[in-house]
């Protein structure tokens, strides 16, 4: 029953090369450019530009694919319940009304309501290149080192090391635990009942969440006893120094957040409304 | 804020986050709705919260929550991310009186850890959340509070019953102040 999470892939491209630090700063601005606009001239303009950096880093889709299908079923979900919650939200935000055909009521399909949900789908996709990207291309104890370097105070960078680390050793004993109760009798399947599931859930949560206190005492004695937290600041074995690329990918993404920000909010209103 | 964490605090961070993520991803039972799971990670985040405080509740929460979307679901869902940490931070605040390591969690601690457990649950699932949703994603109101609503009702059965079991479970693993007996000498 192996799972397939995101981790780091070690490929030869410019992406790769470039420091932790400034994939982490261009994910941050990349995110909330996505996160702040709903005009659809930058979204396009921001969804071109990721898969162009997707095809820069050498990535496959298979690569990723299990994940992509994760990611579409929820966006189709996601889409069908907005639609079913809120059939008229496009017309109250753009404020006209162009009527395709009605289904039932108030369920109707307007060209405002299509309008507005391919904003919604484009938000997404804008940022999952890059988030996926960000993932796959960047060393988890870079990734730490990074933190540190923006600013993050290094104790909780190295929480976040720890994580990294320990998230594969948990999985196994996790892995090891469910497989032991199962041997006992215990159906962990979809064929119980709600109720006898969630009994079941919480006698593979007892031992995995003691025994993982344990781990916790022992780690922090092995630290404590390496001096670890005496003093301010510490060094990074993974951390590089920038490049000419950094700079360079920095000043990229940078203006393109300052532009993007400065379009979306010119007139006012994070909507663009091709209606009026 | 840093010179205060203890190593044992940055550690519990870490594999606290582990867990989170592994719980988060395996063990949440599909309940029959759509799109909504009984979450038992967030038992598990208000035993953190309890036993390591308020700071190692919030940044539990926090990463926990950001990790297990990024390396499962390819990009972290930012609105309920802040409501995590948010929820770890406060249990762990409202509970700073109840002293588990110490080995004490009786009937009293167990109704006010559930108290604020509930109260800090409903402001954070079923206004912060839908709210955060409208504000950045811009999504329609009745569709995330809907969504809050049903998430914040399964997340307080959570962590009432299975939060309060794993609590005493610990609390049963602590040897109490001033617990041992001198035995009478002859």
């Amino acid at each position: 029953m192996a799972v397939e999470m995101l981790s780091y892939l070690d490929r030869k491209s410019l992406i790769h090369n470039l420091t932790g630090v400034t994939k982490l700063l261009c994910f941050i601005m990349w995110s909330f450019a996505s996160m702040l606009t709903y005009d659809t001239r930058i979204l396009f303009f921001l969804l071109i530009g990721s898969i162009l950096v997707f095809i820069i880093s050498k990535i496959k889709i298979a690569d990723v694919a299990f994940v992509l299908v994760f990611i579409l079923i929820f966006l189709f979900i996601n889409n069908l319940a907005i639609y079913i919650f809120s059939p008229q939200e496009g017309v109250k935000i753009y404020k006209t009304q162009h009527v395709l055909f009605t289904i039932t009521g108030s369920y109707n399909i307007t060209i405002e309501q299509l309008f507005y949900q391919l904003n919604i789908t484009l938000k997404y996709l804008t940022v999952i290149p890059a988030a996926l990207l960000f993932m796959v291309t960047t060393h988890p104890s870079e990734f730490a080192s990074s933190l540190n370097r923006i600013g993050v105070s290094y104790s909780i960078a190295f929480a976040v090391a720890l994580a990294l680390r320990y998230i594969p050793d948990v999985q196994r004993d996790y892995r090891t635990i469910a497989l032991a109760q199962q041997a006992r009798g215990l159906d962990m399947s979809r064929k119980e009942k709600l109720p006898k599931r969630f009994k079941n859930a919480v006698l593979i949560i007892f031992p995995l969440v003691l025994s993982s206190l344990d781990r916790i005492e022992t780690i922090s004695n092995a630290m404590d006893l390496r001096g670890f937290g005496k003093n301010k600041k510490r060094t990074w074995y993974s951390a590089r120094p920038f490049r000419r690329n950094d700079y360079l990918a920095l000043l990229l993404i940078g203006m393109v957040f300052v532009l993007s920000i400065t379009v979306t909010f010119y007139d006012g209103n994070r909507f663009y409304n091709p209606f009026l | 804020m840093a010179k205060s964490l203890s190593t044992k605090t940055i550690v519990a961070i870490g594999i606290g986050t582990a867990v989170f993520v592994i719980l988060g991803r395996f063990v949440s039972i599909p309940t029959g709705i759509p799109n909504t799971t009984v979450e038992t990670s967030y038992a598990f985040l208000a035993l953190m919260a309890v036993v390591f405080g308020p700071v190692a509740g919030g940044l539990i929460g926090f990463i926990g929550h950001a990790l297990k979307d990024a390396i499962f679901y390819g990009s972290p869902w930012w609105s309920w991310v802040v409501v995590s940490a948010f929820v770890g931070f406060l249990l762990g605040f409202a509970a700073r009186n109840i002293k588990v390591e110490d080995g004490i969690f009786g009937a009293k601690q167990i109704i006010s850890f559930n108290v604020s457990q509930v109260i800090v649950q409903a402001f954070g699932w079923m206004l912060i959340a839908p709210a955060l949703d409208i504000l950045i994603y811009g999504e329609p109101a009745n569709k995330v509070f809907v969504q809050g609503l049903v998430a914040g009702l399964s997340n307080m059965v959570t962590v009432g019953v299975i939060g309060t079991l794993l609590l005493a479970a610990y609390a049963r693993t602590r040897s109490k102040t001033g617990s041992l007996d001198k035995e009478e000498t002859l």
